[in-house]
């Protein structure tokens, strides 16, 4: 019974694993198709790829994507730290329950409603305010709102587990608590600050849909071009583009990942050496 | 000595508060606002809600005429219920689909957790949109599930999958899946495994542990999981407009379309804040859960 139920158990995970796979490798695997028919296998060729170089409004689009990406991952990153930190550190402060609402809400929130009600702000306060107008700035302040919300979640869970007596130990020896705080947590907390970078960096690439309503006439993220070419069918050409953009992210990842599980190694074998 | 730390403190909490006071929560009173506009040729397209006269008096022109509209016409209802019931449905999917794979994850070795974690974020937080398009690339009339089952043998015509509601079903499914494994492996890991043994050790069945044990404790999982896939998934937009057809109208589309297409914005806002309402009671029950199970 045991055995029998957990290979049904690893089956599904496999079968699962398998699905959430199949239709990445698939795609990859038709960008190095030489056929322009994207259901006939026609021989390597690597083409497409040199066809992307050539695509000025794509490469226009990757830039302003990219250019986004790092401006909000770094913002969210700052916001998000300080938040991860008011809501562990401080046990009670008036608008705990505000900061705690509004930090889980962008994570289930359709994007559709935060893409519009957004939009609708940003309309309104250029005409009480005269800013922002419509384009990278808006774009880089909603990126902003749903990853700092990602940045305090992974922070939080970190810093909550950091172990606090080193801190208090340096305070007791004369550091302020801000020192204490740059010297002692911040490097211990770094690879969740560092991952959930990557991580924004990830989801801010990705963002279709609050992009297309705050963006604006004038601007495209590579997410609404590409958006604009897929509805048209399955083409060879963004089969590659897709392919780079799925190797970039994932590497981000994975190096995400990496980073993580490597800091967690390392706290593992440090309290074991404390211990003995 | 943290009360001498107090003055400091609001240099930290206030950033993100009113970042996201302004940036998250003020734009719903905003579209709450706005809902009760009307359309205009104008920039932006809809009139003022709130003015001052030039007397200085407050000047109030409230319209529900998008909100009766809403009621009337009834592409929206068929929307709504539509959505709804996709999104249910898909999460009973991802919960039959995604417990065992959790489940199984959760009884792997410590050395293979780690992995096996990675390899379900791994699509998590690829590219959305890439992945709904490489979907289509397998499902399509001449895509590869077609050509494997024909070289199979099993079908003789290529099954019709794209533009229908099982072409939805399947992308939400695809693409929510990893949403509904995390938070759910995150407390089967946590089960107390003494708790199986003792019940063994007084002559319970595996089944019946299962059933009275590890199910009922991995209910904040359960929940936090289906509320993780079905609120998102109700507002989905790019799955039925890459997938379906023209039939598979879910709200998130339809809001999409009064907006660009139709550029009527104080009807998609009050689609927007009508959607919102319903979204009150499930984001409601998720916060609560959440809170819960980062206090323990």
């Amino acid at each position: 019974m045991e055995r029998s139920s957990s290979t049904l158990l690893n089956s599904v995970l496999f079968f699962g694993i398998a699905v959430l796979y199949l239709p990445i490798l698939v795609l990859i695997a038709f960008s190095f198709n030489a056929s322009p028919l994207v259901n006939v296998w026609g021989g390597f060729s690597t083409a497409w790829y040199g066809q992307l170089l050539h695509n000025r409004q794509l490469l226009e689009a990757a830039l302003l994507s990219l250019e986004v990406a790092v401006a909000a991952s770094s913002g969210a990153v700052v916001l998000g730290t300080l938040a991860a930190t008011a809501l562990v550190r401080f046990a009670r402060f008036p608008g705990r329950l505000l900061l705690t609402g509004m930090v889980n809400a962008p994570l289930v929130m359709p994007e559709i409603i935060t893409g519009i009600t957004q939009l609708l702000l940003f309309v309104s306060m250029v005409q009480l305010l005269g800013w922002p107008h419509r384009g990278f700035t808006t774009i880089v302040i909603s990126h902003v709102t749903f990853c700092t919300a990602y940045v305090t979640i992974t922070v939080q869970a970190r810093l909550a587990s950091a172990d606090r007596s080193l801190e208090e130990a340096a305070m007791d020896l004369g550091a302020s608590p801000t020192r204490a705080f740059l010297e002692i947590t911040l490097p211990i907390i770094a690879p969740a600050i560092i991952s959930s970078w990557l991580l924004c960096f990830t989801l801010s690439l990705d963002d279709l849909v609050i992009s297309s309503f705050v963006a604006g006439p004038g601007a495209s993220t590579l997410p609404m071009v590409i958006y604009s070419k897929v509805k048209l069918g399955v083409s060879p050409d963004i089969n590659a583009l897709a392919s780079l953009i799925v190797c970039v992210v994932g590497a981000c990842i994975v190096s995400a990942g990496y980073l993580m599980g490597r800091s967690d190694r390392r706290r593992a074998l440090e309290t074991q050496l404390a211990g003995r | 000595m943290r009360t001498t730390w107090r003055p400091g403190r609001w240099l930290i909490i206030l950033p993100p508060l009113l970042f996201l006071l302004v940036f998250f929560l003020i734009p719903f009173a905003f579209a709450f606002k706005i809902s009760f506009a009307e359309t205009a040729p104008r920039v932006p397209p809809f009139t003022d809600v709130i003015s001052f006269t030039r007397d200085h008096h407050l000047h109030l022109a409230v319209s529900l005429g998008n909100y009766r509209y809403l009621l009337t016409d009834e592409v929206y209802g068929v929307a709504y219920l539509y959505s709804l019931r996709t999104a249910f449905f898909s999460t009973l999917i991802c919960l039959a689909l995604g417990y065992p794979m959790a489940y199984a994850i959760a009884r792997a070795p410590k050395s293979a957790q780690g992995l096996l974690l990675l390899v379900i974020m791994l699509p998590f937080w690829t590219s959305f949109l890439l992945r709904v398009y490489a979907l289509e690339g397998i499902i399509r009339d001449n895509g590869f599930l077609n050509a494997l089952l024909l070289r199979l043998g099993l079908i003789t015509h290529p099954l019709h999958i794209m533009r229908t509601s099982v072409a939805v079903y399947l992308g939400i499914i695809y693409s929510y899946l990893p949403f509904m494994v995390l938070p759910l492996f995150a407390t089967l890991e946590k089960l107390d495994r003494t708790l199986l043994e003792a019940a063994a050790d007084l002559g319970s069945t595996p089944t019946r542990a299962f059933l009275d044990i590890t199910v009922p404790l991995s209910i904040p999982g359960v929940i936090a999981g289906s509320m993780l896939v079905f609120i998102p998934a109700v507002g989905e937009f790019v799955i039925p407009s890459l997938l379906g057809g023209p039939n598979n109208l879910m709200i998130g589309r339809v809001l999409w379309d009064e907006f660009f297409g139709n550029h009527d914005w104080p009807v998609a806002s009050a689609v927007a804040i009508a959607f919102l309402l319903l979204l009150v009671g499930p984001i409601a029950v998720y916060q609560y859960y959440n809170v819960r199970q980062l206090e323990s």
